[in-house]
């Protein structure tokens, strides 16, 4: 079987936020970029997959600047087989743009599982995949917990509110990756070294129209500045004192 | 031009963020004007007459037994049909798990924007703009939408429903064409989690833990004092990672983004990555025996001690409220 997985670079989650030049996007100045967290879940869970079949490809994706080539390796070095780099320069797409280049890059590959990350951890959003698997016509479940492959079909299930949802998907479907489906590995150093010779696909990115513009880019409104109670249990009766009186919340 | 609101239920019970965005609805509806008309997607009626004292005029039902359970692609075809039936200027979705689910799938057939998790809707110098935090809620986004429908999802608990006395909303039919077949994805059931706990996005308040508990047998000390208050247990990523709790109590950029009323973080440092999560919080406590954790920067009220002996007093003082009222 074919995959696909999508994938995006991000700042780092230790990332402190500052506000670019342009007044709307993350001043890119000293960040570390990053593999996705969400989006290690699913190469992660695309390898099994392979392994499991012993046969079929891995075909990792990423949309973006020159600079997401090495995200690419990072999923080659995971154990992808190869990359096609969507090339886009400029202010970051809105997430149905990129559902659309997606479409079109991975509606020829004749893939049995697409697999994202349930959200980036940048623009949070969590579009990009339910939007893929509308444009591609391919059921779709997001933000799954749990996997298991059957004959032509995916059982997985998905944390709601209280609750989880058993789904069964018929293939070819559109998976996204929640935190707990399983526990990514670490490229290997053979991994790294043999992800340097594979090869990485380039080609213009066909976003469409912009369907979102990001007018600004703030940062929140600091938090008035707390204090200390106090120390140790004798302060336990002020602080319920302050929560009931001064707070009102319980 | 009308707005449209998604009625999310589930077993039948129309959920508190539907009523979150018709009361939202109904404030653009004072500027924007038109109707607040809403739709849902269910097996039968749940009660959607008295949505009309939540702010809706009139709400389209598709009524379907495959709809008994979520559809995703279903639902998606009966908001898409709602849509072209009353042309909204303005949709709205609660940012539920449902929402987050069904809410792109409906931008894609319609090839509209999307603003995703909003906390803030106004009218900007006439244009429809929204507020929506990214990376989780260190920053804040402005967004517009260069056509309409614009669709948008509010993030739960943050908007407040609104009631007017004695108005009922028209219910009325809507007609859906489903593709012919079983649904490609299908619920096949829902089972509750353990306790059948509030989920950590939909609670008042939270008690979370880090690694100052030193280990999961102590995290007995957390679900006291939650219990006393009537609050759900969160956690750290490292205790998370640490296998001490499972993953869907994780506060932070890479677990849930949180605005209780009271957050109370208990042995918890304050990891850049967790205080995104859940700085949006109305009333922070932080209990931590290092006085230099940078928690505090963040906390209304800071008690420094050692959890151990502080947080079962904490318990014993709340429950000794809680007797005398």
């Amino acid at each position: 079987m074919i995959q696909v997985v999508c994938i995006k670079q991000v700042a780092d989650t230790e990332t402190r936020v500052k506000v670019g030049a342009d007044g709307r996007s993350l001043d890119p100045v000293g960040v570390t970029w990053i593999l996705n967290p969400y989006d290690e879940f699913a190469v992660e869970q695309a390898l099994r997959v392979k392994e499991k079949l012993g046969a079929g490809e891995v075909i990792a994706i990423s949309l973006g600047g020159a600079g997401v080539q090495s995200t690419l390796r990072n999923a080659l070095a995971m154990g992808a087989d190869r990359g096609i780099h969507l090339k886009h320069d400029g202010p970051a797409p809105d997430s149905l743009a990129v559902a659309r280049a997606l479409a079109e890059a991975i509606q020829p590959l004749g893939a049995g599982l697409i697999w994202l990350g349930k959200q980036a951890v940048d623009d949070d959003a969590a579009q990009v995949g339910p939007m893929l698997a509308t444009r591609l016509d391919l059921p779709c479940v997001t933000a799954i917990a749990t996997f298991e492959l059957g004959a032509e079909t995916v059982t997985v299930e998905r944390e709601i509110e209280g609750a989880r949802e058993v789904v069964e998907a018929r293939l070819p479907a559109v998976l996204t990756t929640d935190k707990g489906l399983n526990e990514p590995r670490y490229a290997s150093l053979k991994g790294i070294m043999a992800a340097k010779k594979k090869p990485i696909e380039e080609r213009a990115a066909s976003l469409g129209e912009m369907n979102l513009e990001v007018a600004a880019l703030m940062l929140p409104p600091p938090r008035a500045a707390g204090r200390i109670v106090g120390e140790g249990v004798a302060a336990v009766p002020t602080l319920v004192k302050l929560l009931r009186e001064e707070a009102r919340v319980i | 031009m009308s707005l449209l609101v998604f009625i999310e239920q589930r077993d039948g019970k129309v959920r508190p963020v539907a009523r979150e965005a018709l009361g939202e609805a109904t404030r653009l509806a004072a500027t924007l004007g038109g109707p607040v008309v809403g739709v849902c997607a269910a097996a039968s009626d749940p009660g959607l007459a008295a949505l009309g004292e939540a702010g809706a005029d009139r709400v389209l039902l598709a009524a379907n037994d495959r709809f008994a359970t979520y559809d995703g692609e279903g639902y998606a075809i009966a908001v898409e049909a709602a849509v072209r039936a009353t042309q909204p200027a303005v949709v709205l979705f609660g940012g539920s798990a449902m929402g987050k689910d069904l809410a792109p799938r409906v931008a894609a057939r319609l090839g509209a924007g999307l603003a995703a998790d909003c906390t803030h809707l106004e009218i900007e110098d006439g244009r429809l703009t929204a507020t929506r935090p990214v990376y989780a809620g260190k920053a804040l986004q402005k967004v517009r939408f260069p056509r309409t429908p614009a669709l948008l999802s509010l993030r739960p608990k943050v908007f407040a429903a609104a009631t007017r006395a004695g108005t009922g909303a028209a219910v009325e039919a809507l007609a859906v064409t489903l593709p012919a077949g079983e649904p490609r994805a299908r619920v096949q059931r829902v089972s509750a989690v353990a306790g059948g706990k509030v989920d950590l996005t939909e609670s008042e308040i939270i008690v979370s833990g880090g690694r100052g508990l030193k280990g999961p047998e102590n995290f007995p000390l957390i679900e006291e004092l939650a219990g006393a208050l009537g609050a759900t247990v969160g956690a750290s990523r490292a205790v998370v990672d640490a296998g001490w709790r499972p993953h869907h109590d994780q506060v932070g950029q890479t677990g849930k983004t949180v605005s209780p009323k009271l957050y109370v973080a208990v042995g918890i440092s304050g990891a850049i990555q967790h205080l995104a999560g859940m700085s949006s919080s109305r009333c922070i406590v932080a209990i931590n025996k290092d006085p230099e954790a940078p928690i505090f920067k963040v906390a209304d009220y800071g008690l420094v001690g050692d959890l151990f002996e502080v947080v079962p007093a904490l318990t014993a003082e709340v429950r000794k409220l809680n007797a005398h009222g």
